[in-house]
Protein backbone atom coordinates (compact mmCIF):
# COMPACT_ATOMS: atom_id res chain seq x y z
CA UNK A 1 0.00 0.00 0.00
CA UNK A 2 2.77 2.23 0.84
CA UNK A 3 4.78 1.43 -2.09
CA UNK A 4 2.08 2.40 -4.10
CA UNK A 5 1.73 5.75 -3.09
CA UNK A 6 5.79 6.18 -3.06
CA UNK A 7 5.98 5.07 -6.52
CA UNK A 8 3.11 7.49 -7.93
CA UNK A 9 5.19 10.21 -6.13
CA UNK A 10 8.19 8.93 -7.55
CA UNK A 11 6.66 8.79 -10.71
CA UNK A 12 5.15 12.55 -10.54
CA UNK A 13 8.74 13.71 -9.80
CA UNK A 14 10.85 12.20 -12.16
CA UNK A 15 8.82 10.36 -14.95
CA UNK A 16 5.70 12.48 -15.15
CA UNK A 17 7.41 15.75 -14.83
CA UNK A 18 5.18 18.68 -15.37
CA UNK A 19 7.26 20.88 -16.11
CA UNK A 20 9.60 18.90 -18.27
CA UNK A 21 7.48 16.04 -19.77
CA UNK A 22 4.13 17.67 -19.79
CA UNK A 23 5.32 21.64 -20.68
CA UNK A 24 2.55 22.69 -17.66
CA UNK A 25 3.29 26.15 -16.03
CA UNK A 26 5.84 27.11 -18.98
CA UNK A 27 5.06 30.35 -19.18
CA UNK A 28 6.43 31.11 -15.17
CA UNK A 29 9.23 28.55 -15.82
CA UNK A 30 10.71 30.71 -18.18
CA UNK A 31 9.82 33.87 -16.76
CA UNK A 32 10.84 33.69 -13.06
CA UNK A 33 14.31 31.41 -13.32
CA UNK A 34 16.82 34.21 -13.39
CA UNK A 35 17.74 33.33 -10.00
CA UNK A 36 17.79 30.55 -7.63
CA UNK A 37 16.14 32.33 -4.79
CA UNK A 38 13.35 33.14 -6.41
CA UNK A 39 12.42 30.13 -8.11
CA UNK A 40 12.85 27.77 -5.08
CA UNK A 41 10.24 30.48 -3.44
CA UNK A 42 8.00 29.76 -6.43
CA UNK A 43 8.75 26.40 -6.43
CA UNK A 44 7.43 25.74 -2.27
CA UNK A 45 4.28 28.12 -3.28
CA UNK A 46 3.38 25.62 -6.03
CA UNK A 47 3.53 22.48 -3.80
CA UNK A 48 1.81 23.87 -1.26
CA UNK A 49 -1.00 24.80 -3.65
CA UNK A 50 -0.49 21.39 -5.35
CA UNK A 51 -1.36 19.86 -1.93
CA UNK A 52 -4.26 21.77 -1.19
CA UNK A 53 -5.73 21.92 -4.50
CA UNK A 54 -5.36 18.61 -6.22
CA UNK A 55 -6.86 16.78 -3.15
CA UNK A 56 -9.77 19.48 -2.97
CA UNK A 57 -10.64 18.62 -6.42
CA UNK A 58 -10.82 15.67 -6.13
CA UNK A 59 -13.35 15.76 -4.14
CA UNK A 60 -15.22 18.46 -5.66
CA UNK A 61 -15.16 15.65 -8.72
CA UNK A 62 -16.07 13.07 -6.81
CA UNK A 63 -18.78 14.05 -4.76
CA UNK A 64 -20.47 16.85 -6.85
CA UNK A 65 -19.25 16.35 -10.81
CA UNK A 66 -19.06 12.55 -11.87
CA UNK A 67 -21.53 11.10 -13.79
CA UNK A 68 -23.86 9.65 -10.99
CA UNK A 69 -21.86 11.78 -8.16
CA UNK A 70 -24.94 13.64 -6.76
CA UNK A 71 -27.30 10.23 -6.41
CA UNK A 72 -26.45 11.05 -2.39
CA UNK A 73 -28.11 13.92 -2.80
CA UNK A 74 -30.98 12.56 -4.30
CA UNK A 75 -30.68 13.23 -8.19
CA UNK A 76 -28.53 9.70 -9.44
CA UNK A 77 -28.93 10.98 -13.31
CA UNK A 78 -27.35 14.39 -13.12
CA UNK A 79 -24.23 14.75 -15.34
CA UNK A 80 -22.24 18.01 -14.12
CA UNK A 81 -18.82 17.14 -16.04
CA UNK A 82 -18.91 19.73 -18.36
CA UNK A 83 -18.52 22.40 -15.18
CA UNK A 84 -15.34 20.57 -14.26
CA UNK A 85 -12.72 23.41 -16.03
CA UNK A 86 -14.95 26.25 -14.27
CA UNK A 87 -15.20 24.29 -11.25
CA UNK A 88 -11.70 23.66 -11.05
CA UNK A 89 -10.16 27.24 -11.92
CA UNK A 90 -12.71 28.92 -9.23
CA UNK A 91 -11.37 26.36 -6.51
CA UNK A 92 -8.43 27.24 -7.12
CA UNK A 93 -8.36 30.71 -7.21
CA UNK A 94 -9.98 30.53 -3.84
CA UNK A 95 -7.49 28.32 -2.52
CA UNK A 96 -4.98 30.93 -3.37
CA UNK A 97 -6.87 33.63 -2.15
CA UNK A 98 -7.46 31.86 1.41
CA UNK A 99 -3.45 30.47 1.31
CA UNK A 100 -2.31 34.15 1.21
CA UNK A 101 -4.87 35.53 3.82
CA UNK A 102 -3.64 32.49 5.92
CA UNK A 103 -0.26 32.82 5.58
CA UNK A 104 -0.74 37.07 6.29
CA UNK A 105 -2.23 36.56 9.01
CA UNK A 106 -0.37 33.71 10.68
CA UNK A 107 3.00 33.03 8.78
CA UNK A 108 4.12 36.82 7.97
CA UNK A 109 7.70 35.93 7.28
CA UNK A 110 6.90 33.01 4.91
CA UNK A 111 4.41 35.32 3.14
CA UNK A 112 6.96 38.02 2.36
CA UNK A 113 9.11 35.49 1.10
CA UNK A 114 6.58 34.20 -1.59
CA UNK A 115 5.00 37.82 -2.18
CA UNK A 116 3.75 38.20 -5.59
CA UNK A 117 4.26 34.24 -6.47
CA UNK A 118 1.57 33.23 -5.09
CA UNK A 119 -1.35 35.47 -6.79
CA UNK A 120 0.74 34.56 -10.17
CA UNK A 121 0.15 30.47 -9.50
CA UNK A 122 -3.22 31.43 -9.98
CA UNK A 123 -2.89 31.55 -13.49
CA UNK A 124 -0.17 28.77 -13.63
CA UNK A 125 -0.84 25.76 -15.59
CA UNK A 126 0.80 23.21 -13.92
CA UNK A 127 -1.96 23.69 -11.40
CA UNK A 128 -5.22 23.69 -13.47
CA UNK A 129 -2.98 20.58 -15.33
CA UNK A 130 -2.35 18.53 -11.90
CA UNK A 131 -6.07 18.66 -11.42
CA UNK A 132 -7.01 17.31 -14.95
CA UNK A 133 -4.47 14.49 -14.71
CA UNK A 134 -6.05 13.72 -11.33
CA UNK A 135 -9.56 13.35 -12.84
CA UNK A 136 -8.34 11.40 -16.01
CA UNK A 137 -6.51 9.11 -14.38
CA UNK A 138 -9.05 8.61 -11.70
CA UNK A 139 -7.05 8.80 -8.56
CA UNK A 140 -8.78 8.25 -5.46
CA UNK A 141 -8.21 11.24 -2.48
CA UNK A 142 -5.17 9.47 -1.04
CA UNK A 143 -3.54 8.91 -4.33
CA UNK A 144 -4.55 12.64 -5.33
CA UNK A 145 -2.80 13.55 -2.01
CA UNK A 146 0.43 11.93 -3.02
CA UNK A 147 0.22 13.03 -6.80
CA UNK A 148 0.00 16.54 -5.86
CA UNK A 149 3.01 16.04 -3.42
CA UNK A 150 5.46 14.42 -6.40
CA UNK A 151 3.85 16.99 -9.28
CA UNK A 152 4.52 20.02 -7.27
CA UNK A 153 8.01 18.95 -5.83
CA UNK A 154 8.92 17.54 -9.43
CA UNK A 155 8.08 21.39 -10.75
CA UNK A 156 9.86 23.23 -7.86
CA UNK A 157 12.83 20.66 -8.96
CA UNK A 158 12.91 21.85 -12.47
CA UNK A 159 12.91 25.27 -12.21
CA UNK A 160 15.70 25.15 -9.46
CA UNK A 161 17.61 23.54 -11.61
CA UNK A 162 17.08 25.71 -14.78
CA UNK A 163 17.82 28.44 -12.61
CA UNK A 164 20.86 27.09 -11.35
CA UNK A 165 22.34 26.83 -14.86
CA UNK A 166 20.66 30.56 -15.90
CA UNK A 167 22.92 31.81 -13.14
CA UNK A 168 25.48 30.28 -14.13
CA UNK A 169 25.15 31.00 -17.96
CA UNK A 170 25.21 34.45 -17.21
CA UNK A 171 29.15 34.27 -17.74
CA UNK A 172 28.84 32.99 -20.96
CA UNK A 173 29.39 34.47 -24.89
CA UNK A 174 25.69 33.81 -25.94
CA UNK A 175 25.08 34.93 -29.77
CA UNK A 176 23.22 38.16 -29.39
CA UNK A 177 20.01 36.66 -30.88
CA UNK A 178 19.70 33.67 -28.50
CA UNK A 179 20.80 36.00 -25.50
CA UNK A 180 17.90 35.72 -22.84
CA UNK A 181 15.08 33.24 -24.25
CA UNK A 182 16.39 31.95 -26.85
CA UNK A 183 18.82 29.98 -24.86
CA UNK A 184 16.89 29.48 -22.27
CA UNK A 185 14.79 27.31 -24.48
CA UNK A 186 17.31 25.31 -25.88
CA UNK A 187 18.71 24.50 -22.06
CA UNK A 188 15.18 23.60 -21.39
CA UNK A 189 15.22 21.41 -24.38
CA UNK A 190 18.35 19.55 -23.43
CA UNK A 191 16.50 19.22 -19.84
CA UNK A 192 13.55 17.15 -21.41
CA UNK A 193 16.01 15.18 -23.04
CA UNK A 194 17.86 14.21 -19.80
CA UNK A 195 14.66 14.02 -18.12
CA UNK A 196 13.28 11.79 -20.57
CA UNK A 197 15.93 9.26 -19.51
CA UNK A 198 13.88 8.54 -16.52
CA UNK A 199 11.37 7.06 -18.50
CA UNK A 200 12.87 4.07 -18.86
CA UNK A 201 12.27 3.56 -14.97
CA UNK A 202 9.07 0.90 -14.60
CA UNK A 203 7.71 1.35 -11.17
CA UNK B 1 -4.23 52.66 -33.09
CA UNK B 2 -5.30 51.40 -36.34
CA UNK B 3 -6.44 48.06 -36.88
CA UNK B 4 -4.07 46.59 -39.40
CA UNK B 5 -1.45 47.39 -36.80
CA UNK B 6 -3.13 45.50 -33.75
CA UNK B 7 -3.54 42.03 -36.43
CA UNK B 8 -0.16 41.92 -37.97
CA UNK B 9 2.20 43.24 -35.33
CA UNK B 10 1.64 40.45 -32.78
CA UNK B 11 2.99 38.09 -35.82
CA UNK B 12 6.54 39.00 -36.14
CA UNK B 13 7.49 42.28 -34.30
CA UNK B 14 5.47 41.16 -31.13
CA UNK B 15 4.96 37.45 -30.90
CA UNK B 16 3.43 36.46 -27.75
CA UNK B 17 5.02 33.50 -27.76
CA UNK B 18 9.12 34.50 -29.01
CA UNK B 19 9.13 37.97 -27.31
CA UNK B 20 6.26 38.22 -24.76
CA UNK B 21 6.45 34.58 -23.17
CA UNK B 22 2.98 33.54 -23.18
CA UNK B 23 1.64 30.68 -23.36
CA UNK B 24 3.99 28.07 -24.10
CA UNK B 25 2.48 25.25 -22.84
CA UNK B 26 0.44 24.51 -25.33
CA UNK B 27 3.09 25.50 -28.11
CA UNK B 28 5.20 22.74 -26.96
CA UNK B 29 2.61 19.77 -26.78
CA UNK B 30 0.37 19.76 -29.51
CA UNK B 31 2.63 20.48 -32.10
CA UNK B 32 3.66 16.98 -33.12
CA UNK B 33 0.64 16.76 -35.97
CA UNK B 34 -0.11 19.82 -38.11
CA UNK B 35 -4.03 19.02 -38.07
CA UNK B 36 -3.94 19.16 -34.09
CA UNK B 37 -2.05 22.40 -34.27
CA UNK B 38 -4.67 24.09 -36.29
CA UNK B 39 -7.55 22.91 -34.10
CA UNK B 40 -5.82 24.24 -31.35
CA UNK B 41 -4.83 27.41 -32.90
CA UNK B 42 -8.32 28.19 -33.98
CA UNK B 43 -9.90 27.67 -30.30
CA UNK B 44 -7.14 29.94 -28.99
CA UNK B 45 -7.29 32.12 -31.43
CA UNK B 46 -11.04 32.75 -31.02
CA UNK B 47 -11.06 32.62 -27.31
CA UNK B 48 -8.20 35.31 -26.77
CA UNK B 49 -10.49 37.21 -29.55
CA UNK B 50 -14.33 37.23 -27.89
CA UNK B 51 -12.68 36.81 -24.17
CA UNK B 52 -11.00 40.40 -25.00
CA UNK B 53 -14.08 41.56 -25.89
CA UNK B 54 -15.77 40.38 -23.20
CA UNK B 55 -13.59 41.82 -20.59
CA UNK B 56 -13.52 45.18 -22.60
CA UNK B 57 -16.83 45.64 -22.55
CA UNK B 58 -17.31 45.19 -19.27
CA UNK B 59 -14.25 47.01 -17.96
CA UNK B 60 -15.43 50.10 -16.29
CA UNK B 61 -18.19 48.39 -14.37
CA UNK B 62 -15.73 45.75 -12.78
CA UNK B 63 -13.79 47.08 -9.58
CA UNK B 64 -10.13 46.42 -10.05
CA UNK B 65 -10.17 44.14 -6.50
CA UNK B 66 -11.87 41.43 -8.37
CA UNK B 67 -11.31 41.92 -11.59
CA UNK B 68 -9.00 38.99 -12.34
CA UNK B 69 -11.37 36.53 -11.17
CA UNK B 70 -14.27 38.04 -13.44
CA UNK B 71 -11.43 37.81 -16.42
CA UNK B 72 -11.69 33.73 -15.19
CA UNK B 73 -15.30 33.59 -15.56
CA UNK B 74 -15.57 34.89 -18.75
CA UNK B 75 -12.10 33.29 -20.38
CA UNK B 76 -13.38 29.95 -18.91
CA UNK B 77 -17.12 29.78 -19.76
CA UNK B 78 -15.57 30.46 -23.29
CA UNK B 79 -12.94 27.57 -22.84
CA UNK B 80 -16.00 25.12 -22.01
CA UNK B 81 -17.84 26.48 -25.41
CA UNK B 82 -14.84 25.68 -27.02
CA UNK B 83 -14.00 22.53 -26.14
CA UNK B 84 -17.60 20.95 -25.72
CA UNK B 85 -17.25 22.18 -29.96
CA UNK B 86 -14.63 20.09 -30.49
CA UNK B 87 -15.89 17.23 -28.57
CA UNK B 88 -18.86 17.51 -30.56
CA UNK B 89 -17.23 18.02 -34.00
CA UNK B 90 -13.99 16.96 -34.33
CA UNK B 91 -13.82 13.97 -31.62
CA UNK B 92 -10.49 12.49 -32.54
CA UNK B 93 -8.63 15.34 -32.15
CA UNK B 94 -10.25 16.59 -28.95
CA UNK B 95 -8.87 13.16 -27.56
CA UNK B 96 -5.63 13.36 -28.51
CA UNK B 97 -5.51 16.89 -26.81
CA UNK B 98 -7.90 17.33 -24.79
CA UNK B 99 -6.21 18.27 -21.20
CA UNK B 100 -4.25 21.15 -23.39
CA UNK B 101 -7.52 22.56 -24.81
CA UNK B 102 -8.93 23.04 -21.01
CA UNK B 103 -5.55 24.35 -20.57
CA UNK B 104 -6.00 27.50 -22.66
CA UNK B 105 -7.89 28.95 -19.66
CA UNK B 106 -5.06 29.09 -18.05
CA UNK B 107 -2.55 30.01 -21.15
CA UNK B 108 -1.13 33.12 -20.13
CA UNK B 109 -1.65 34.79 -23.42
CA UNK B 110 -5.23 35.36 -22.50
CA UNK B 111 -4.88 36.20 -19.74
CA UNK B 112 -2.36 38.35 -20.21
CA UNK B 113 -3.98 39.77 -23.57
CA UNK B 114 -7.34 40.33 -21.22
CA UNK B 115 -4.84 42.33 -18.32
CA UNK B 116 -2.64 44.35 -20.87
CA UNK B 117 -4.96 45.22 -23.53
CA UNK B 118 -8.75 44.45 -22.90
CA UNK B 119 -8.58 46.62 -19.34
CA UNK B 120 -7.69 49.24 -21.41
CA UNK B 121 -8.97 49.80 -24.73
CA UNK B 122 -12.34 49.67 -26.51
CA UNK B 123 -14.36 46.46 -27.26
CA UNK B 124 -13.46 46.44 -31.04
CA UNK B 125 -10.00 47.11 -30.54
CA UNK B 126 -9.45 44.44 -28.12
CA UNK B 127 -11.17 41.85 -30.67
CA UNK B 128 -8.44 42.87 -32.97
CA UNK B 129 -5.86 42.53 -30.56
CA UNK B 130 -7.11 38.90 -29.63
CA UNK B 131 -6.98 37.86 -33.15
CA UNK B 132 -3.62 39.78 -33.88
CA UNK B 133 -2.25 37.95 -30.96
CA UNK B 134 -3.95 34.62 -31.39
CA UNK B 135 -2.23 34.91 -35.18
CA UNK B 136 1.21 35.36 -33.62
CA UNK B 137 0.89 32.65 -31.47
CA UNK B 138 -0.61 30.09 -34.70
CA UNK B 139 2.19 31.46 -36.81
CA UNK B 140 4.87 29.82 -34.15
CA UNK B 141 2.58 26.95 -33.62
CA UNK B 142 2.39 26.22 -37.44
CA UNK B 143 5.88 26.32 -38.25
CA UNK B 144 7.10 23.94 -35.04
CA UNK B 145 4.42 21.46 -36.27
CA UNK B 146 5.65 21.57 -39.63
CA UNK B 147 8.86 20.47 -38.98
CA UNK B 148 8.36 18.30 -36.33
CA UNK B 149 5.63 16.48 -38.51
CA UNK B 150 8.00 16.46 -41.58
CA UNK B 151 11.19 15.18 -40.17
CA UNK B 152 9.44 13.04 -37.36
CA UNK B 153 7.24 11.02 -39.42
CA UNK B 154 7.69 12.26 -43.06
CA UNK B 155 4.07 13.35 -43.39
CA UNK B 156 2.10 16.38 -43.69
CA UNK B 157 -1.45 16.32 -43.07
CA UNK B 158 -1.41 12.56 -42.06
CA UNK B 159 -0.24 12.55 -45.89
CA UNK B 160 3.09 11.12 -46.62
CA UNK B 161 6.03 13.47 -48.05
CA UNK B 162 9.29 11.76 -47.18
CA UNK B 163 8.80 7.88 -47.88
CA UNK B 164 9.97 6.35 -45.04
CA UNK B 165 12.71 3.37 -44.99
CA UNK B 166 10.12 1.00 -42.82
CA UNK B 167 7.77 1.28 -45.62
CA UNK B 168 10.54 0.67 -48.11
CA UNK B 169 11.25 4.41 -48.84
CA UNK B 170 14.68 6.11 -48.46
CA UNK B 171 13.56 8.66 -45.27
CA UNK B 172 14.82 7.65 -42.22
CA UNK B 173 12.58 8.78 -39.56
CA UNK B 174 13.85 11.25 -37.26
CA UNK B 175 12.46 10.42 -33.60
CA UNK B 176 13.55 12.87 -31.86
CA UNK B 177 11.30 15.53 -34.01
CA UNK B 178 8.25 13.37 -32.28
CA UNK B 179 9.45 13.78 -28.79
CA UNK B 180 8.79 17.06 -26.77
CA UNK B 181 12.15 18.17 -26.63
CA UNK B 182 12.70 19.08 -30.18
CA UNK B 183 9.71 21.79 -29.47
CA UNK B 184 11.90 23.65 -27.27
CA UNK B 185 14.96 23.40 -29.72
CA UNK B 186 12.59 24.50 -32.79
CA UNK B 187 11.58 27.55 -30.68
CA UNK B 188 14.83 28.42 -29.41
CA UNK B 189 15.77 28.31 -32.98
CA UNK B 190 12.89 30.32 -34.30
CA UNK B 191 13.50 33.18 -31.81
CA UNK B 192 17.25 33.35 -32.66
CA UNK B 193 15.90 33.89 -36.51
CA UNK B 194 13.23 36.39 -35.30
CA UNK B 195 15.98 38.18 -33.09
CA UNK B 196 18.67 38.41 -35.93
CA UNK B 197 15.85 39.86 -38.36
CA UNK B 198 14.76 42.42 -36.00
CA UNK B 199 17.73 43.32 -33.64
CA UNK B 200 15.97 45.50 -31.75
CA UNK B 201 14.70 42.09 -29.21
CA UNK B 202 17.83 41.01 -28.62
CA UNK B 203 18.21 41.47 -24.58
CA UNK B 204 20.24 43.23 -23.01
CA UNK B 205 23.30 40.89 -20.91
CA UNK B 206 24.02 41.42 -17.23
Amino acid sequence: MVEHYVSLIVKAIFIENLALSFFLGMCTFLAVSKKVSTALGLGVAVIVVQMITIPTNNLLYTYFLKAGALSWAGYPDVDLSFLGLISYIGVIAAMVQILEMTLDKFFPSLYNTLGIFLPLITVNCAILGGSLFMVERDYNFGESVAYGFGSGIGWAFAIAILAGIREKMDYSDVPAGLRGLGITFMTCGLLAIVFMSFAGISL
Amino acid sequence: MKIKQLVLDPIVKDNPIALQILGICSALAVTVQLKNVFVMCAAVTLVVAFANMGVSLIRNHVPSSIRIIVQMTIIASLVIVAEQFLKAFVFDQWKTMAVYVGLIITNCIVMGRTEAFGMKNGPIESFFDGIGNGLGYSFILIVVGFFRELFGSGKLFGMTVFELTKDGGWYQANGLMLLPPSAFIIIGVIIWLIRTYDPSQVEESN
